[in-house]
C-alpha cells in the first residue's frame, strides 16, 4: 500500500482505491460462503436422514415402527419397534437429569451468589473439564468402576445396566447446567438482589425467591442443553448398559438406547443400501425428532414462565 | 454482597421473626455447604477417574505399547495405528474447521446486516451445537462416504469431526471479535483503510488469543469423539500405518494417505473395553489415561493461551 510520492496522481488513487474496494466485495463474498456453511450443514443433516430412511419405510409400515414392542432387525423374522430404544434413550436420560438437575442447579446458585469471584475464577473452567473428558473414557469408568459400585449397594444388578451409564452421564452433563445457568443468574440486575437484601432477605432467599425465577429462561435452557446432551450420548450407553433392546422403564435392567443401536450395527460389515443400513437413519431421524421436541417444548415452557424485567 | 448479618437479640422483633430469620440463616449455610460439597465430590470424581485409569493400565505404559500394533495378545498389542491416525485425522479437522469458522465468525461480527437472513444463520449454529454427534456421524455416512466417494477415510474422519466443532470455534471465535474494541475500528476506518483491511490488519491480530483457544476447546473435543467415526465404518483393527504424508523423495508432500483407511485412540480403547478379556481392559485403561491426558492438556493449554493474550492487551 505504500505509494511512492511520484506517482501520488489522482489516476493511480483511484485505480488502487477500486481495486481495494472490489478486493473487499470479493472477501465478504467468502465470508459469507463460510457463514452458510452452518446452514447447509442443517440441510444436509435433514436430507440426508429423511431420503436415506424412505426406503426403510417403504419395508416396515410406519404403525409397526410406532406400536411394535420388539426392536429385532438381525433376526431371522425381524421386528422394527422403536419403542424399546426409545424407552432406553428416556430412562438413561431421566436418570442423569435426576443427578444433574439438582447438583448442577445448586452449583450454579452457589457460584453465582454465594462464591468469591476468584473462587468462581477458578473452579468453573475446573468444573467444565468434566464435559471434556472423552465419552468412551466415562464408558469405561461407568461399566468398570461405577457398576462394581453399584452392586455393592444394589444386590443383584447385573453387570449392564442402564443405572450406571444413566449415573455417569448426569456427572458429564453437570458441567453444562451449572455453567449456563450461572451465566443466567449472574444476568440478573444487581438491583433486584439489592432490593431483596434490603427488605431483610439472606441470601439463601434472595438467591430462591428473586435470582433464580428472574434468570428462569436462562436456566430452563441449561436444563435443555442438558437433555440433548443425555439423549445424544452414545459411548457411555453403548460401553455399559448392554446392547439388547428392552422394552422396560426399569433403571436397573439392561437396554439399548437408540444411539447405542445406531453404533452396534455400525461396528458389523455395512453394505451401502441394506435395510440394516437404512434402519440407522430411521433411528437417527427419531433421535433427532426427540432432541427437536425437547427443545420445542422447552422454548415454549421458558416464553410461558418468563419474568420480564 | 450484601448478608444479612445476625441480628442481637432484641424486643424489636417478635419470638416468630426471630425464628424464622435464624432458621433462614441456617439454611444459608446449609445451602452454602451442598454447593460446596457437589463442587468437591465433582472435581474429586474426575481425580478418581484418572487416577484409577492410571493404576489399572500402570502395567501397559511404554515404549512398546506405543510403537506396537493391535494385537490378538493382549500384552503385544499396542496404539501406533491409533495415535497416528488420531495425529492424521486431527491435521484435517484443523484445516477444515479453521478457515471456515473463523470466516463464519467475521462475518457474522463485522459483515452480516441486521436482518432476518442473519438471523437464521446465527440460530443454525446455535442449534447445530446441540445436535447429537452421532448425527453427524450419519451425515458423513450418508454425504461423505457414499454420495461424495469418500470412502471409510481419514479425509472422512477429518471432515466430520470438523462440522462438529464448526459452532464450538464460531462461537468463541465471535466473542473473540466481538471484545475488541469499537475505538479501534473506528480509527482504522478514519485513516481510509476499507473493512477487510480493518478486519485483517486489527481485529484478527487482536482476537487471535480468543480463538485460538476456542480452536483447542474444539480439537479437545474432537479427539475424544468416537460415535460418528464408527458411525463411518472406522476399523478398530487396522495392523498397519496410512502412507507417511511426508517423503524423501520429489514432491516431499503427497496426501494419498487422505483416503487410506485409519483407526483412532477413541476406538480402539472402545474396542479394548468391549472385550471381555480382562487383560485388554488393562490396554484399554492404558490408552483412555492417554487419551484423558492429551484432551486435559490440550484443555490446560487452552486456559493458559487464554489467560496469556488477556495479560497481554490492554486496550
Amino acid at each position: 500500500m505504500s505509494v511512492s510520492v511520484a506517482s501520488l496522481d489522482i489516476s493511480t488513487l483511484q485505480q488502487q482505491l477500486r481495486w481495494r474496494r472490489f478486493r473487499d466485495r470479493i472477501v465478504e463474498a467468502c465470508l459469507l460462503i463460510a457463514a452458510l456453511v452452518a446452514v447447509f450443514t442443517t440441510i444436509a443433516i435433514v436430507v440426508i436422514l429423511v431420503t436415506e430412511s424412505l426406503p426403510f419405510f417403504r419395508h416396515v409400515s410406519f404403525v409397526d415402527f410406532l406400536t411394535d414392542t420388539m426392536w429385532t432387525p438381525v433376526f431371522a423374522e425381524p421386528r422394527y419397534g422403536i419403542l424399546p430404544l426409545v424407552a432406553g434413550t428416556l430412562v438413561t436420560t431421566m436418570v442423569a437429569l435426576v443427578l444433574a438437575v439438582p447438583c448442577g442447579t445448586i452449583v450454579a446458585i452457589y457460584l453465582s451468589e454465594f462464591a468469591k469471584p476468584r473462587v468462581r475464577e477458578t473452579v468453573k473452567p475446573l468444573l467444565e473439564l468434566l464435559s471434556a473428558v472423552p465419552t468412551v473414557v466415562y464408558g469405561y469408568f461407568a461399566l468398570l468402576m461405577v457398576t462394581p459400585f453399584l452392586q455393592k449397594i444394589i444386590p443383584g444388578l447385573p453387570g449392564f445396566n442402564m443405572l450406571s451409564p444413566g449415573l455417569v452421564i448426569g456427572i458429564m452433563i453437570i458441567p453444562y447446567v451449572a455453567s449456563v445457568s450461572e451465566d443466567a443468574m449472574r444476568a440478573v440486575p444487581n438491583y433486584m438482589r439489592e432490593g431483596s437484601y434490603a427488605m431483610g432477605a439472606t441470601r439463601y432467599q434472595t438467591a430462591i425467591r428473586v435470582v433464580v425465577p428472574g434468570a428462569f429462561s436462562g436456566i430452563a435452557a441449561a436444563y435443555i442443553l442438558g437433555i440433548s446432551r443425555a439423549v445424544g450420548e452414545t459411548m457411555i450407553v453403548a460401553v455399559a448398559a448392554g446392547l439388547q433392546p428392552n422394552l422396560t422403564w426399569d433403571p436397573t435392567e439392561s437396554a439399548a438406547t437408540i444411539t447405542a443401536f445406531i453404533v452396534q450395527v455400525s461396528l458389523g460389515d455395512l453394505p451401502h443400501g441394506s435395510i440394516g443400513y437404512q434402519s440407522i437413519f430411521a433411528a437417527g431421524l427419531v433421535l433427532m425428532l426427540m432432541t427437536l421436541i425437547f427443545n420445542i417444548g422447552g422454548f415454549l415452557l421458558t416464553r410461558r414462565f418468563r419474568e420480564v424485567y | 454482597m450484601a448478608v444479612a448479618t445476625e441480628l442481637p437479640s432484641s424486643n424489636l422483633l417478635d419470638a416468630r421473626t426471630q425464628g424464622a430469620l435464624r432458621r433462614n440463616q441456617l439454611l444459608d449455610k446449609v445451602f452454602v455447604a451442598a454447593g460446596m460439597v457437589i463442587l468437591l465430590a465433582s472435581l474429586l470424581t474426575l481425580a478418581v477417574l484418572f487416577v484409577d485409569l492410571i493404576r489399572d493400565g500402570a502395567g501397559r505404559f511404554g515404549w512398546q505399547f506405543l510403537t506396537s500394533f493391535p494385537s490378538r495378545h493382549a500384552e503385544r498389542a499396542g496404539i501406533l495405528s491409533a495415535w497416528v491416525g488420531t495425529c492424521l485425522v486431527m491435521l484435517v479437522t484443523v484445516a477444515a474447521a479453521m478457515p471456515v469458522a473463523v470466516a463464519a465468525a467475521i462475518y457474522l461480527e463485522e459483515y452480516a446486516p441486521k436482518n432476518i437472513f442473519t438471523a437464521i444463520i446465527e440460530i443454525n449454529v446455535s442449534n447445530l451445537a446441540g445436535v447429537p454427534s452421532i448425527v453427524y456421524g450419519l451425515l458423513a455416512l450418508g454425504l461423505f462416504v457414499y454420495k461424495f466417494n469418500l470412502g471409510q477415510s481419514i479425509v472422512s474422519a477429518g471432515l466430520t469431526l470438523a462440522l462438529l466443532i464448526l459452532p464450538i470455534v464460531i462461537v468463541a471465535s465471535r466473542e473473540a471479535i466481538r471484545a475488541v474494541p469499537r475505538s479501534i475500528r473506528e480509527a482504522a476506518y478514519a485513516l481510509g483503510a476499507t473493512r477487510w483491511e480493518v478486519t485483517a490488519h486489527h481485529v484478527l491480530p487482536y482476537s487471535t488469543g480468543g480463538i485460538l483457544t476456542g480452536l483447542i476447546i474444539g480439537l479437545s473435543r474432537a479427539i475424544g469423539e468416537t460415535a460418528p467415526i464408527i458411525t463411518i465404518g472406522a476399523l478398530a483393527f487396522i495392523a498397519f500405518l496410512p502412507t507417511p504424508p511426508v517423503s524423501g523423495e520429489f514432491p516431499y508432500v503427497n496426501f494419498t494417505w487422505l483416503s487410506d483407511p485409519f483407526t483412532v485412540m477413541p476406538i480402539q480403547m472402545f474396542n479394548w473395553v468391549s472385550r471381555p478379556d480382562p487383560a485388554f481392559q488393562v490396554n484399554a485403561a492404558a490408552a483412555g489415561a492417554i487419551l484423558l491426558a492429551m484432551t486435559l492438556l490440550m484443555n490446560g493449554v487452552a486456559i493458559y493461551v487464554r489467560y496469556r493474550f488477556r495479560k497481554k492487551i490492554n486496550w
